[in-house]
């Protein structure tokens, strides 16, 4: 059951995958609103708009969304390349989120130096608590991350719920949310009236990281071999591949939980119920688009993020519900795991 | 008190039992969908949509058809051109969110919980109906619910006394050693997967024309994975797959109980109390069988 | 009168010539042998008969009409044949009964299917139980399942690929006897074998296949052993003489050593010599060894057992446990000494390392950044042999380190194995083919149910495989 090695890139030459898969998930998508009688090119008009058509959608918009995407979607190539399937990435986030906030509101008078580490980092690990009990389920009792990390999403959801109307609650008591944090926890912003933050740097380091990572330490190549053959791995190699297949998912967890926690530094500044729209979902898109490698991911995750961005303004200017950029999202994954399977038994 | 949560554990436990039972007639061939909570989707709009044109029965058909169709995608990349099935189960779901917004808004416009549909209404069965304490909560409740008591003995039958449950588990046992039997495994799995989806679809419809009685976005809220974890609990039998539901049918229905009652404990803990279920018979039942 | 006919059939895989214009055919009552090393065609042109494969040219005839290849299984099924394949079809987690319903296609389950189940085991006269799982029988009688799965659809011709692979030489004289018993009752049976013994044992007639081409044909009254294996083998015969090295120092001491409930066992290999584990599939043998080789010791009860390090192992299944498929050749080379590499991976050095050495093992492949996958299966045994040895190990555990390699590659890995031991290498191996256990080693061990115990140094075959099956002294 582990995707090893069937949606590795090794193989797929080109961007051409990449941008046929993604095109296609556009035109269905505009398929589908044409059959359903609306607007086609008013959505589209829109939904490019939104992404691309002025300066402050590519800064304040596209950029600032495709922040999150990235970041998850390195922690999903992350724990792929182990050979586990992290589809909790949405409760990490939101874990993240709390723990971010719950720091946050509390950093009045700290210095920025300190308190924005504190509130990334207490994102990161509460990220990584979050998927501590998948990966013990997984190797004490063998049951699979799959479900497990799935249905963890769901109680991060009431946590989130209980957060924002119990202990994190604004001080009024009327609004689901929380307090906003203190000035010092938030991440500067990097260009003069416009969102984009310190989070897309961040995120661009760790992609450079990871890739490096991966490819010249015996750190990664031990997380390869298992993701790509564990029991090869474990007989040829003698790799022990529960560790590696445990830390892969705790890292995993923990890049969701930054991603969560630079949400909150970097754009909503407080915990909102729906935080994300799903990025722990589209990220998985994201990481296979990537052909889950990480600078694949991050030029992925922009595309993505644009079209997330686009989305918002559809929504808003042609009455589109957001959630329909998920046809895209399913069509660029349907056709990449295809062309994937297809770039495996020809070889 | 008892008789009431017992009457909500039925209504809740329903679409469960349906798209779990579904999932193990799939599971049994050797396959997991995750798909099936999209499927489920689909078949919850289905039934919005078909209700409003042509009564519960339109509803119900068109449900079953969306449930099919939401599955035979599923059959057709990770069967057919065999794709990690994972993947492509999350994929399908991720579709069918995103393609029943699209059509909801079209169908109902930005009417959202206002909608109001025909429902099915709850059939009381002579006599057994009067049964004391469990009488209304077993058969004072909708056809679908009846449908489930039909489908245990019925998946039963199809999974081990007809020809094609064998060639079914052989497939999913060793798809190798029942392809040199001259099993058409691919077959097999899809016609699976087709019946798995119509249940998962029929689930939608119970969900939307006996429990809620309208459609919103994403309305299913992992139900479909919940049916998955019931599959394992119920260990891959219809009669205990049915049982489970019940279960979890409870620790759902629970929470209505205690919003009426009030309660000292937060709501959102009753709210997660069939996840934490769920995740409790993963790691009970973890060691005894694969997952 | 002839049951099954094969004409003119041809077979292309890619670059080669698989079957190439084969005639073949079987008749009532009789017992046709189809002889050829690994590799000559034979499983291919019977699953051509038998709806697996489709032939490029040619026809098959199954009673009266000739068609070009039955299009599935299930039609060869209905028309009459059966077959036997190399592996056990049968599902562990399902019972007798509902196996042999399965494979024979019948409509019915429950308990009718189980009432004609055993009427089909009745016929062979097996003591098989239709209601227990197959998960609890044991090797010998999975096998006769097997046959009875294939015969269960009323079939006439019985195709059997390699059947004694997994048999002890007496279970293998009591399989042909019940193939026998078969032809005899008025069936036609094919057996695909590279063993001339079971031939002569078993056969009327017999085919040999050499490269996909049909070598000699004909009755066995005008065969003997050296036609046979000419015809099978051309020029490539005889092996050298080997040279058999003396032992040095102790390497692996093994002290009152048990394997599950088996009497413990207290023996020694010493470097420079070969010592050969015979053993019919699943009695101990892979605990042993993999205990040895530091992998798994959980099949370990009690006692002692002193290996000295360097280990190196190859394991049974090349593409599942011995190489990454996906990985290029320089990481599978990597594989294993990872450890000792610095934290930061010199890619160039590992690449430089790893052309040598497939230079040095012969290991033919484009470069060294090449898949392992795209390797045939016997470079890629090659490469973890070359792997394997590049370790300076004191002591080799190799798994079955020729199954399913043709004569070449075979011939190869062992003068490698030879080598090494010449070497000072302790080799500790096992095969699941007899002979070549006795061909290679200088001690032979037999395991029965976890106990090891020591041939004499003469020890004919039939002694050892008698011992296979706990047989002493016939």
């Amino acid at each position: 059951m582990t995707a090893s090695g069937a949606e590795r890139g090794r193989g797929w030459r080109g961007l051409l995958p990449i941008i046929g898969a993604f095109g296609l998930g556009v035109l269905l998508l505009a398929l589908f609103l044409a059959l359903a009688g609306f607007d086609v090119t008013a959505a589209l008009v829109a939904l490019w708009r939104g992404a691309f058509g002025s300066w402050s959608a590519i800064a304040s918009a596209t950029l600032v969304r495709a922040v999150p995407l990235i970041l998850l979607g390195l922690g999903f190539t992350l724990g792929v390349r182990a050979g586990a399937l992290n589809i909790g990435m949405e409760g990490q986030f939101a874990l993240g989120a709390i723990t971010a906030t719950a720091v946050g509101v509390h950093a009045n008078g700290m210095s920025p130096l300190i308190a924005i580490p504190m509130v990334l980092a207490a994102g990161a690990i509460a990220g990584a608590a979050w998927v501590l009990l998948p990966v013990v389920m997984r190797l004490r009792l063998g049951v699979t991350e799959v479900i497990t990390t799935l249905l963890l999403n769901f109680l991060a959801d009431a946590a989130v719920s209980y957060a924002v109307l119990g202990p994190l609650q604004e001080p009024l008591h009327i609004y689901p949310q929380s307090a906003g944090i203190a000035a010092a926890a938030r991440l500067p912003r990097l260009l003069p009236g416009e969102r984009l933050h310190l989070g897309l740097p961040i995120v661009l380091g760790v992609a450079l990281l990871l890739a490096l990572l991966l490819s010249r330490t015996r750190w990664g190549f031990r997380l390869r071999a298992v993701g790509a053959n564990p029991v090869a791995a474990r007989i040829s190699g003698g790799i022990a591949a529960s560790g590696v297949f445990a830390s892969a998912l705790l890292w995993s967890g923990a890049l969701a939980g930054l991603g969560g926690a630079i949400e909150v530094s970097g754009v909503s500044f407080a915990l909102y119920p729906n935080l994300s729209p799903g990025y722990g979902f589209t990220a998985i898109a994201v990481a296979l688009l990537g052909r889950l490698q990480p600078l694949g991911v991050v030029i992925a995750g922009l595309l993505f993020g644009a079209l997330e961005a686009g989305a918002g303004a559809m929504q808003r200017d042609a009455g589109i519900p957001a959630v329909a950029v998920q046809v895209v999202e399913a069509v660029a994954i349907l056709t990449l795991v295809v062309l994937a399977r297809r770039e495996r038994s020809s070889s | 008190m008892i008789a009431e949560l017992l009457t909500a554990a039925v209504r809740v436990g329903t679409p469960l039992a349906l798209a779990a039972i579904g999932e193990t007639i799939v599971e049994r061939g050797g396959v997991i969908n995750l798909g099936i909570e999209g499927a489920m989707l689909a078949g919850a709009l289905g039934a919005a949509i078909g209700a409003t044109a042509a009564g519960t029965g339109g509803g119900i058909a068109v449900a079953l058809l969306a449930g099919v169709a939401a599955s035979a995608l599923f059959a057709a990349v990770a069967v057919w051109a065999r794709a990690d099935e994972i993947i492509t189960g999350t994929a399908v779901t991720l579709g069918m969110i995103g393609l029943t917004g699209i059509i909801a808004r079209r169908a109902f416009g930005t009417v959202g919980v206002g909608l109001t549909l025909p429902t099915l209404a709850p059939v009381a069965i002579p006599g057994l109906s009067r049964l004391p304490l469990v009488g209304d909560a077993l058969f004072n409740q909708s056809p679908l619910t009846y449908l489930v008591y039909l489908l245990v003995p019925a998946a039963s039958w199809l999974l081990f006394g007809s020809r094609f449950g064998l060639e079914l588990r052989a497939s999913g046992e060793s798809p190798s050693s029942a392809a040199a039997a001259g099993v058409p495994v691919r077959r097999v799995r899809t016609i699976a997967i087709l019946v798995g989806g119509a249940l998962a679809g029929l689930a939608g419809a119970s969900l939307v024309l006996a429990q809620v009685g309208t459609f919103t976005e994403r309305m299913t809220g992992g139900r479909g994975f919940i049916a998955i974890a019931i599959v394992i609990l119920g260990g891959r039998r219809p009669g205990g797959v049915a049982a489970a539901s019940l279960l979890f049918g409870a620790a759902t229905a629970v929470q209505y109980v205690v919003q009426a009652s009030g309660s000292a404990l937060p709501y959102q803990l009753w709210l997660a109390l069939p996840y934490l279920l769920a995740l409790a018979v993963l790691a009970i039942s973890g060691r005894s069988r694969r997952i | 009168m002839t049951l099954l006919a094969l004409r003119e059939i041809s077979k292309r895989f890619g670059a080669t010539q698989a079957l190439d214009r084969v005639n073949f055919d079987v008749a009532v009552g009789e017992v046709h042998a189809l002889l050829g090393e690994n590799g000559a065609g034979k499983s291919t042109l019977m699953h051509i008969a038998y709806g697996l494969l489709r032939a490029d040219q040619g026809t098959v005839q199954a009673g009266a009409t000739a068609t070009s290849g039955f299009a599935s299984p299930r039609a060869a099924r209905a028309a009459g044949l059966g077959m036997v394949h190399q592996h056990f079809t049968s599902i562990p987690a399902l019972s007798v009964g509902e196996n042999i319903a399965l494979a024979a296609g019948w409509r019915e389950t429950g308990a009718r299917a189980e009432r004609r189940a055993a009427e089909a085991i009745a016929r062979l006269a097996l003591p098989l139980d239709p209601a227990v799982l197959v998960t609890s029988l044991s090797v010998q009688l999975r096998q006769r399942l097997e046959i009875v799965m294939a015969l269960a659809a009323n079939a006439r011709i019985l195709l059997l690929d390699e059947p004694s692979a997994v048999l002890a030489p007496p279970e293998v004289r009591e399989l042909l006897r019940t193939v026998r018993g078969f032809a005899n009752a008025g069936g036609a049976v094919v057996l695909i074998t590279h063993k001339l013994d079971e031939v002569f044992a078993a056969a009327d007639r017999v085919t040999v296949l050499r490269r996909g081409v049909v070598t000699r044909t004909g009755p066995m009254a005008n065969e003997t052993a050296d036609s046979l294996a000419r015809a099978m083998l051309g020029n490539e015969l005889p092996r050298a003489p080997r040279q058999r090295s003396t032992p040095g120092d102790v390497v692996v001491q093994a002290r009152e050593l048990r394997l599950g409930d088996a009497p413990p066992a207290t023996f020694a290999v010493r470097s420079g010599e070969i010592v050969g584990i015979a053993a019919v599939d699943g009695n101990g043998q892979r605990a042993l060894l993999r205990a040895v080789a530091g992998v798994n010791s959980d099949g370990i009860a009690g006692g002692a057992l002193d290996v000295n390090s360097p280990v190196a192992f190859i394991p049974e299944d090349r593409t599942l446990e011995g190489l990454i498929a996906d990985f290029s050749l320089t990481e599978n080379v990597l594989l294993g000494l990872q450890d000792d590499a610095t934290r930061w991976l010199d890619w160039a050095a590992r690449r430089e390392r790893t052309t040598a050495l497939m230079a040095e093992f012969d290991v033919r492949a484009p470069s060294a950044d090449v898949a392992a996958a795209t390797l045939s299966g016997g470079n890629q045994q090659k490469l973890i042999l070359a792997r394997a040895l590049a370790r300076a190990p004191r002591v080799l555990v190799a798994e079955d380190p020729t199954r399913g390699l043709d004569i070449r590659a075979t011939q190869a890995i062992h003068e490698r194995l030879r080598a090494a031991a010449a070497q000072g290498v302790a080799v500790l191996m096992h095969s699941s083919d007899l002979d070549e256990v006795l061909e290679l080693a200088d001690r032979v061990f037999v395991m029965t149910n976890g106990s090891v115990r020591e041939m004499p140094q003469h020890a004919s075959r039939d002694a050892v495989g008698d011992a296979m099956v706990g047989r002493t002294g016939t």
